[in-house]
């Protein structure tokens, strides 16, 4: 009896993410039979949480090493305004951009590799103060405004550069969905079957034992910045192509999502650590209630309400398991 | 003057039981107040389990304490210290708070428990109070600055001024000595005497340098395997010679069939090497290839410092460390492995294992190039099938190799932290307290693990405080003493007595 009841809370723990997913798809299902359950709509879900997600996955790779970064909002700020000023205000074209604006943007993860792993300062700590530097970095460079086609520059002189039409392809579906997939799968098979995963968990698991048993810690935590920085990067430049333009701060509301993401992924299949396939999920189940309760006519302002609140029943999941 | 009225604490058929182990079996035990007295002992012997019984941290023994001829009961740290009983740990940094002064520190038990209703602290009246207590115990430190900030000496006597300022009647001071140089020792013993006889301070003193405790203390207690062995005056009659006899413990399996192998041409050879801070200090040794080599020493002599050391762990400041004659550059230890060494550490569940992964992935934690192919794809059929033949060869009792470390016995955590080097190609293999919490027949099984390496041909540092095994199994041992090697021994020429001896500073 006893340890039936035990392994259903396991079952539960293990599979509870899931199990909401199904049980919020049946129910909205059942209230907007006509709406809800479409291809259109579902593909309006995973293109609103594939900027998410891809953030997240960074955010995943970070807590692997049991570090944190705090800086992925920012990162996508500043691609996204990098991206954008190389096509305005310079004319470039689509490739190049990207690829340029990718590696640029990687010295967030060079700043922070560095303060973590040399100076040793908190990881929380670090990206932190890394946060606000590209925040202001990425305004700075952009004048303090958006970045727009036809936008004026300080001179007065209207700029021509376009956006490459290739590159509005990036934001739409099924191009978002894809390159969020592909992602994912790329980072999961790189977590679980390679070496290098092996050895990110390790590191995160007991860094003493890891650095004893031969493993090159501060490689591997460098490393572990390096891919969240890019990820970070990759979904600021889906906000460029999907926006039109650069905005304000466009990537720093992506932040707290893309962190909750990653947690509600823990528990996802029992894997009790920070997980790709995890962190799709979980962005996955709080895009498809944050649809349907819009659909439902909820207010925007109180979404965050619930969000809040999968959150922590995720977590209190992942813990409570652990305590035991 | 008035006559000073001394204390009498007397321990009366004190026992207590762990899980498996009798740690102490009906010890009587007796200290006066004003008096330095001393308590030795082999490790394991008791010392800490009987001090930590008077400082109320282990409350399930049975027996009688009395103070002043009143039965006492002492069921919590805080029954102990209402009773006026102190203890300064080793670690002293679990007693401090880094982040406050001085003066909050040694004044931390009238801030926290004698405030009543009030809800301002009188920060002038601290200081003045914490400032009276080291006055009186004469040390020069400022109770402005931030405990962060002291030596581990000076926080030593942040704690002793702490157990003053709470008019404690009996003081533990549970190997004050090890971490501190040689002046520092001076101080403290100066402080200790001053305590003993002008406040009238009854002070247990614990510690491995027989020569400190002739030096400072009025008599002796030793004790072996839980028990009271002896209870003497030191006078000029007693040498130390006399208490390692005494304190000589349990032999573990004399009748361990050590298999001899033929021990080849030199593979390992350091010389002079020093560990930055001083832990360890122009150490030169050399170890063949086939042979056993043991490091013997108390705990704090410098022996998991000079594994570390070696194994780029701990920074070296100083030497050289040469393999197969090769100059070898140990930096970290990364290098270190991948230029042929191998270290099973002393702390395992800190240093040596991944708790939350499963015992395959331990295992071949240090090994996982063997089963990836060209693109760092780990072959986990190979890499399971690997760990199952170790499992077998060690005998690791785990119901699959799936199993996660942390659910598995501590015998059997161990066996898999030295599991995990089996498939590495070391040169060199350290092992530093490799039997530690670990029951015989598992002590049986690793010291079989480390004949089948030498009949490999491997060298093998063995570290161990259990002078019995490394009689067992060494072939020739050093002694460790602060941080030096103090002797090179023959261990077929060699006795547990003879290690004893000189790791405990004879010469």
């Amino acid at each position: 009896m006893e340890s039936k009841k035990l392994s259903l809370i396991d079952f539960l723990s293990k599979w509870g993410t899931v199990l909401t997913i199904a049980f919020l798809i049946i129910l909205f299902s059942v209230m907007m039979p006509a709406t809800f359950l479409t291809m259109s709509n579902l593909t309006t879900i995973l293109r609103s949480i594939s900027i998410v997600t891809v953030i997240a996955i960074g955010v995943t790779i970070s807590l692997t090493v049991n570090g944190f970064d705090l800086s992925v909002g920012s990162t996508a700020t500043f691609a996204d305004a990098l991206v954008m000023t190389m096509f305005i205000w310079y004319g470039m074209p689509a490739f190049t951009s990207v690829a340029l604006a990718l590696v640029v943007a990687l010295t967030v993860a060079a700043i922070n590799a560095f303060l973590i792993v040399k100076l040793k300062v908190p990881d929380m700590l670090a990206t932190l103060a890394s946060m606000f530097i590209f925040q202001g970095v990425a305004m700075t460079y952009s004048g303090g405004g958006s970045v727009s086609q036809n936008m004026a520059r300080l001179d007065g002189t209207i700029t021509t550069g376009k956006v490459p039409a290739i590159f509005s392809k990036i934001g739409e579906a099924p191009w978002i969905i894809i390159i969020m997939l592909v992602v994912v799968i790329a980072v999961h098979i790189f977590l679980t079957y390679s070496k290098h995963g092996r050895y990110l968990y390790a590191v995160g698991g007991n860094l003493e034992a890891a650095r004893l048993s031969g493993i090159p810690v501060n490689r591997y935590r460098t490393l572990a910045y390096f891919l969240s920085t890019l990820f970070a990067a990759l979904g600021g430049i889906m906000v460029a192509s999907r926006v039109g333009s650069a905005q304000i701060n466009a990537g720093a509301g992506y932040l707290m999502p893309a962190v909750a993401a990653a947690y509600i992924g823990f528990s996802f299949a029992g894997a009790g650590k920070a997980n790709a396939v995890g962190t799709l999920v979980g962005a996955l189940l709080v895009g498809i209630l944050e649809n349907g309760l819009v659909m439902l006519s909820v207010p925007y302002y109180s979404l965050d309400i619930v969000k809040g609140v999968v959150l922590a029943v995720a977590l209190a999941s992942t813990y409570f398991r652990k305590k035991n | 003057m008035e006559e000073i009225k001394r204390i009498k604490l007397k321990m009366q058929d004190i026992s207590i039981e762990f899980p498996g182990v009798k740690a102490l079996s009906n010890v009587d035990f007796e200290i006066e107040s004003g008096r330095i007295h001393a308590l030795i002992g082999a490790n394991g012997a008791g010392k800490s389990t009987l001090m930590k019984v008077l400082a109320g941290a282990n409350t399930h023994y049975t027996g009688e304490i009395f103070i002043d001829g009143e039965l006492v009961e002492i069921r919590s740290p805080k029954e102990a210290k209402n009773k006026g009983i102190e203890i300064v740990y080793q670690e002293v940094d679990t007693a401090l708070i880094p982040y406050l002064s001085v003066a909050e520190n040694i004044m931390l038990n009238s801030i926290v428990n004698k405030m009543g209703k009030k809800q301002m602290v009188n920060w002038k009246e601290v200081k003045r109070s914490a400032e009276a207590i080291l006055k009186k115990l004469n040390m020069k430190i400022d109770v402005n600055t931030l405990v962060s900030n002291l030596s581990l000496a000076e926080k030593q006597m942040v704690l002793i001024a702490r157990a003053v300022a709470l008019e404690c009647r009996f003081l533990i001071l549970d190997e004050p000595t090890a971490p501190l140089s040689n002046t520092e020792t001076k101080e403290l013993f100066r402080i200790v005497r001053d305590l003993a006889q002008n406040e009238n301070v009854g002070i247990i003193f614990i510690s491995h340098r027989l020569h400190e405790l002739f030096e400072i203390c009025e008599s002796i207690t030793v004790m072996k395997d839980g028990t009271v062995v002896a209870n003497m005056d030191i006078d000029e009659n007693l040498t130390p010679n006399q208490i390692v006899e005494l304190m000589l413990g349990r032999r573990f399996d004399d009748t361990y069939p050590k298999k001899q192998f033929e021990i080849g041409e030199v593979v390992l050879e350091v010389k002079g090497l020093s560990e930055k801070d001083g832990a360890v200090k122009n150490v030169t040794f050399d170890v063949r290839k086939g042979e056993i080599v043991g490091l013997a020493g108390l705990v704090g002599a410098g022996k998991t410092e000079l594994c570390k050391t070696l194994f780029g762990a701990m920074k070296q400041s100083g030497g050289e460390i040469k393999l197969n004659g090769k100059l070898l550059k140990i930096t970290n230890p990364y290098t270190a492995v991948k230029q042929g060494l191998a270290l099973v550490p002393e702390e395992r569940r800190k240093e040596g294992i991944l708790v939350e992964d499963p015992v395959y992935a331990n295992l071949s934690a240090t090994s996982l190039k063997k089963y990836t192919n060209k693109f760092s794809f780990v072959n986990k059929k190979l890499e399971k099938q690997a760990a199952r033949d170790i499992i077998k060869d060690l005998g690791i009792k785990t119901p699959s190799e799936d199993q996660l470390v942390k659910l598995l016995s501590g015998g059997n955590q161990q066996k898999v932290a030295v599991g995990k080097w089996l498939v590495s190609d070391a040169e060199v293999y350290i092992f530093d307290e490799p039997t530690k919490g670990v029951d015989v027949g598992a002590k049986r099984d690793i010291f079989e693990l480390i004949e089948r390496l030498v009949e490999m041909g491997k060298g093998v540092i063995y570290a161990s405080c259990e002078f019995s095994e490394i009689l067992a199994i060494a072939d020739k041992t050093y002694v460790m003493y602060d941080g030096e090697i103090a002797k090179e021994l023959k261990v077929s020429e060699t006795n547990e007595q003879e290690l004893l001896y000189y790791s405990t500073g004879g010469h």
